[in-house]
Order: C-alpha cells, then structure tokens, then sequence
C-alpha cells in the first residue's frame, strides 16, 4: 500500500480533500503538522495541499516554505521521494526551489474559481501515467496567485526536458506558455495550480482527477 | 539599529497589480502616467552589531524571491 502523508500549515484548507482522494485512491494517509521536524518513517509521498498556508503574507507559500517540516520534505525529494504540491503548494514546491518558477498574482487581478480544461502534456510520470498525453481532462482551479513565471531559457529547459505535466487550453490566468504544472528533473515532484482531488469523487461534479491518484497508488504500491 | 528593504519586481516580470494603479490614476484624470511599479518595503529593527551580510541573507532566504524580484538594503 502506499504510504503518504498530507502536510498542514495554518491556513491549509484542501488537506482533507487531498487525504480522502489519497485514500479513496487505496493510500494509507497520515496528517502532519507543519511544525514537525521529521515525516513518518518510509514514506513514499508527500502531498502538500492547497489553501492560504500563513495568510499568504510575503509571498504565496513562501513562510511556509522555510517550516521545521519543509527541511524533511526537501530530504525527501532529494532521496528520490514523491512529491505533489497542489495549487497552495505548488506556491510553496517553487518557493522551497525544489521547482523552478513562481506564481504570479493572476494576469486579471482576480480570484478565479472554476473548471477549467487542461491538456495533458507527458504520461511519463508517476502522477500522469493514467493518462494520455494529449488528453483533455476537466479540473477546477480555484486561486489568486496561478500566473506562472519563469525566465525563456527555464521555460525551454522545461518543454525539451518534457517536464511541462498539463497546460491551461484556455488560458485563465496568464501563465506563461500556458503552463498549469510542472515536473523535477527526475520527474518525481509535481506541483500543479488546478485541483485533482476536487474532482476525484462523483459526489464532485467530475472524475478526471482520479486517475492521476490511482496511477500514483499503483505506481508506489510495487515495493 | 534600523534596515529598510525595499523589494520590487524585476524589470520585465509583468506587474498586474502596478498596471491597475496606472489604470485608476488614468480615470482619475491624471494623464502621462506611463508605468507604475508597486513593490514592498520592510522595516526591521535590529540587534546592535547585525551586519549588512546578516540582513542581505534575510532578504535572499525569506524577504524577496530573486527570481522575480530585485531588493535594495538601507541600513541607518
């Protein structure tokens, strides 16, 4: 079975959501809390949910990013553990520097919350491989703060190395090269603005969300 | 002691909040008003003997994303 754990900062509001489509997915989930220095042991991944993590004071994600616990999660990743930051976390994935790029406040200035479609770019991932690339899935995003930058030649590093995991097919937000998630180098840390597991249960409105959980429960499952 | 830090967004990173404070100074009749750039300044106060090398490395750890963001140091 795999093992994962959902981090909560103060101000985390998608951590349940994301522990009971883990679940629902065949996980074994524990809660950890910000201010633990250390994951539980033999961990396989680490979700880090979306929400307003401190207020979004300085910078979406950034405080978070410099908690007791992100000092194991950026351990974890560096072992070669999974990691799938969702929307407030993709915020704090890229301000840990475990993802190149930051989110920006959104082009229009506004909040914007609804389903959006998403292409998705690679099925070479952990995270994508229920997929095709190509496919058209349905995902609600739900932020402020989803506009992502990074300069041309990161953005060329991402595309040739295929790292580029969904692209917007309509552009809410401005984000560069339409650009809704990205993977590392060894394509084992997702972070991604729209959210899966808002649409993982038919009780959602949508399902599309629920291959990339199964994919990752039966990727993670085999040891 | 005292540092002012003032942090702005990089030339070329897009400052939708900047160009929304240029579009109202627009409607409020202030014309010539090429470009705004809004950024943040943050005031510490400081233990006695802190060096600019401690604070230039608050600012690259926490205070400003160098990715996008550039940051200038006072120190009085």
């Amino acid at each position: 079975m795999m093992r994962a754990a959902v981090i909560v900062f103060p101000g985390s509001n998608c951590d349940r959501d994301l522990a009971v489509a883990l679940r629902a997915a065949g996980a074994d989930v524990t809660m950890v809390w910000h201010k633990n220095s250390d994951l539980p042991e033999n961990i396989d991944l680490v979700g880090v949910p979306g929400g307003f993590s401190f207020g979004d004071y300085l910078r979406c994600g950034a405080i978070a990013a410099n908690s007791p616990i992100c000092r194991s999660l950026k351990a974890h990743a560096e072992r070669g553990g999974y990691v799938m930051g969702i929307c407030n976390g993709f915020q704090v994935l890229s301000e840990t520097g475990l993802l190149p790029g930051v989110l920006l406040r959104n082009a229009g200035l506004k909040y914007i919350c609804k389903t959006v479609g998403l292409r998705v770019e690679t099925s070479a991932s952990a995270f994508t491989q229920g997929y095709n690339a190509g496919d058209v899935v349905d995902i609600p995003i739900a932020h402020h703060d989803g506009n992502y930058f990074a300069d041309a030649e990161t953005r060329k590093m991402l595309q040739s190395e295929e790292r580029i995991a969904f692209r917007y097919t309509a552009n809410p937000n401005g984000s560069l090269d339409d650009i809704a998630g990205i993977l590392s180098p060894n394509r084992r840390v997702l972070g991604m603005m729209p959210h899966p597991e808002r649409a993982a249960d038919s009780g959602h409105g949508g399902t599309d969300g629920q291959a990339l959980f199964r994919a990752l429960a039966t990727n993670l499952t085999v040891a | 002691m005292k540092a002012r830090v003032e942090v702005m967004l990089r030339n070329g990173v897009l400052d939708p909040q900047g160009e929304a404070v240029r579009h109202a100074l627009g409607a409020l009749g202030f014309d010539g008003v090429h470009g705004v750039r809004q950024g943040k300044v943050i005031e510490l106060d400081l233990a006695d003997g802190t060096s600019e090398a401690d604070v230039h490395q608050m600012c690259e750890r926490l205070l400003a994303n160098t990715v996008i963001e550039s940051y200038q140091i006072e120190i009085s």
